[in-house]
């Protein structure tokens, strides 16, 4: 998070502070990568961006990781780790899927409400177990990833729950879309500026960065450590549950193997976006801007003549390359205010 | 990952042993002989209970099926106990397996392939120990990005196909038993490793500076520890040793596939913790990890002779790993509680 307002100059207007702002973002050299690949596909082959299964999909595809992505943010912003969302996913996916095969006519807002309602469960037995255990949550949410997964494995069996059990308004909500945009983007971005608000603005955001900073100086300050990673796995939890229940909208098919191998894409988003891995900096901006350029990307290799094998290598530089970056940025950044003291002193 | 509370509430980080107790409890008293003991009650329980299961045939096959995850955890130990993770194991293995297939497809002879395998698992451990030591990033992130990149390589240069032909002897070699007894050829070569990394961690200066700077990096580097290069060498072996268990899976299994072992670096990490190692690191011991490794074996062998879905045994893997990691804390509070209880009947 690099923030203009630390150079002494004269104070420009607020027009070129707030370009400054943009310009210097970290988000906005994931906006650019991501204009560069949609650019750069299209030239080649126009359908991408210009036909409507082109745009739906560009819009789409995201959608789910997204949401997940926000969640892990929110956590990794506390200096944790969420590594059980793919297996919250699967879970909720297929109680999603039972609901509407065992429940004929249940309200689809009804099973919004306990996707995530479940999700936010399966969060809080992660949270409580971090946050009273006192121990990583890197262990705690690796043992839940086998746990939840192994739920779902006993209960699923060998089932697959098909388009066909599943209501046509539910499904219409998966490839639907309102005014050009699909319902489940406006989702996402709906929940995706709440969270930014909720980070940004209120206190229990901002001490969520507090705590990711420095724990033992948020405990010794006097912040409420416990009850805030606690909402924050919640969160994570509720997030990874709607995106469950979004799953099964979109593809309209679940078996016990849902979101398999989710967790590495979702942090791995939220790094791409300059979330720290250490926790104390990022937006969930960047993680959904991750998510997104992970996923175009992966859609944009085959046209561009990379055999589609090699998403997954594309996915690792572009990983690894971001956390370089970050380093680097954040290496400057200390350089010039140790100079600036300096200055000053 | 690093929880770092305040000091007065966090458990007691006791790294040395009590030695106002007994020889024989500071001995038996630990973290590593309490995985030992479970171990031993569950291969007895399920021998007696578990039809089949006490057979040499199902030892031999149990031993089979842990080799790759025992190889891993040796040098697994060694990164964690730095305090420092690798998640790209699976995927070195990955990409160890489908270049032995490219390269013996492509005529090269399957010994120098082997060689050229066992480098590219050096260069891939080069590649996170680099960028760990080197560039200063967190590990975690390091390797979760290599990983995805390692077993991108992998399926990029295999595609979906697989390739199955392989020098029978050694692929004879990879599940040769010893005569009746049921006991793989391939435990040698893991006797060999084991012995190897435990005197590494356990007799050697280099084993003492993982525990060292695992600890504290800052004074391991002013008592002379070469941080930058200990931990380089950790990733290095964890790299090789990832490449030599791809080796062996290719055998074991016949098949280079890109996707051969996905997920397994959780496996590994999930037996090194479950053995009483550290995740904060400075702590554990080669003895624990091996019996956290065969626990985990003993159990999916016995539950999967049982009927259980393999899958469904991830639950007992996950509630086994948090129990072990919980289990201090909980022990912790109930000391403290009890004390508190003396304190307040005068």
């Amino acid at each position: 998070m690099t923030t203009p307002t630390l150079t002494p100059e004269k104070v420009p207007n607020a027009g070129v502070r707030i370009a400054r702002t943009f310009v210097r973002a970290r988000e906005t050299g994931i906006l650019l990568a991501i204009l560069v690949v949609i650019a750069v596909t299209t030239a080649i082959n126009p359908t991408f961006l210009f036909s409507g299964d082109g745009w739906r999909d560009l819009l789409l595809t995201p959608s789910i990781l997204a949401l997940v992505a926000i969640g892990q943010a929110i956590v990794i912003i506390t200096r944790n780790v969420d590594l059980s969302v793919g297996s919250v996913v699967g879970l909720t996916a297929y109680l999603t899927g039972r609901l509407f095969a065992d429940i004929p006519g249940i309200p689809i807002i009804a099973v919004f409400v306990i996707g995530a309602l479940a999700g936010a469960v399966l969060g809080l037995v992660n949270g409580a177990l971090v946050a009273f255990g006192k121990v990583p949550a890197l262990v705690i949410t690796l043992g839940t990833l086998y746990a939840y997964r192994g739920i779902d494995v006993l209960w699923a069996g060998s089932n697959r729950i098909n388009a066909s059990d599943m209501p046509d308004a539910f499904l219409g909500l998966g490839t639907g879309s309102f005014l050009s945009i699909p319902y489940l983007t406006i989702l996402a971005v709906l929940v995706m500026l709440i969270a930014g608000w909720f980070l940004r603005n209120r206190r229990g955001g901002r001490e969520l960065y507090a705590i990711g900073s420095d724990p033992a100086a948020a405990e010794l300050y006097g912040l409420k450590v416990t009850r805030r990673i606690l909402t924050a796995f919640v969160l994570s939890g509720a997030t990874a549950g709607l995106a469950g229940v979004l799953f099964v909208a979109r593809y309209g098919t679940v078996s016990s193997q849902t979101g398999t191998g989710l967790e590495l894409q979702a942090v791995g988003a939220a790094v791409i976006g300059g979330v720290a891995i250490f926790g104390g900096s990022g937006s969930v901006y960047g993680a959904v801007l991750g998510a997104v350029l992970l996923l175009t990307i992966n859609r944009a290799l085959p046209i561009l003549g990379i055999q589609d094998f090699w998403q997954q290598a594309v996915v690792g530089v572009l990983i690894i390359g971001a956390i370089v970056l970050d380093r680097v940025l954040s290496l400057r950044l200390s350089r010039r205010l140790v100079a600036e003291r300096e200055v000053t002193a | 990952m690093t929880d770092t509370q305040v000091p007065t509430t966090s458990a007691p980080a006791r790294s040395y042993p009590d030695y106002s107790r007994p020889l024989w409890q500071r001995w038996l008293l630990t973290r590593e002989f309490a995985v030992i003991g479970a171990l031993i009650v569950v291969a007895i329980v399920a021998s007696a209970t578990v039809q089949n299961f006490g057979t040499p045939v199902t030892l031999g096959f149990l031993l089979l099926d842990v080799t790759p995850i025992l190889m891993i955890a040796l040098p697994m130990t060694f990164v964690i106990v730095t305090g420092e993770i690798d998640l790209s194991v699976a995927s070195t293995l990955g990409l160890s397996s489908v270049l032995l297939g490219v390269l013996t497809k492509a005529g090269m002879p399957f010994e120098f392939a082997m060689v050229v395998c066992l480098v590219v698992g050096l260069v891939c451990g080069a590649v996170n120990g680099f960028l760990v030591t080197v560039v200063g990033l967190p590990s975690l992130a390091v390797t979760i990005g290599t990983l995805a990149l390692f077993r991108g390589i992998a399926v990029g240069l295999l595609g979906t196909t697989a390739i199955t032909d392989f020098p029978f002897f050694w692929q004879n070699l990879a599940q040769q038993r010893f005569g009746t007894s049921g006991i793989p050829v391939i435990m040698v070569l893991v006797a060999v490793l084991v012995i190897v990394f435990a005197v590494l961690l356990h007799a050697t200066p280099y084993g003492r500076g993982l525990f060292a700077l695992g600890l504290s990096s800052d004074t391991a580097a002013f008592s002379g520890v070469n941080v930058a290069r200990t931990k380089f060498i950790a990733f290095l072996l964890t790299g090789l040793i990832s490449a030599l268990a791809g080796i062996y899976w290719t055998l074991r299994y016949g098949s280079a596939r890109g996707d051969n072992a996905v997920g397994l670096e959780l496996s590994v990490i999930a037996a090194v913790l479950l053995g009483g190692v550290s995740i904060f690191g400075g702590k554990g011991a080669m003895h624990g990890v091996i019996a956290g490794v065969l626990l985990i074996g003993v159990l999916q062998s016995a539950l999967r002779l049982a009927n259980v879905s393999s899958d469904a045994i991830n639950i007992i893997t996950g509630v086994l790993l948090i129990v072990s990691v919980l289990s201090p804390r909980i022990l912790a509070w109930a000391r403290g509680s009890r004390a508190r209880r003396r304190r307040s009947q005068p």
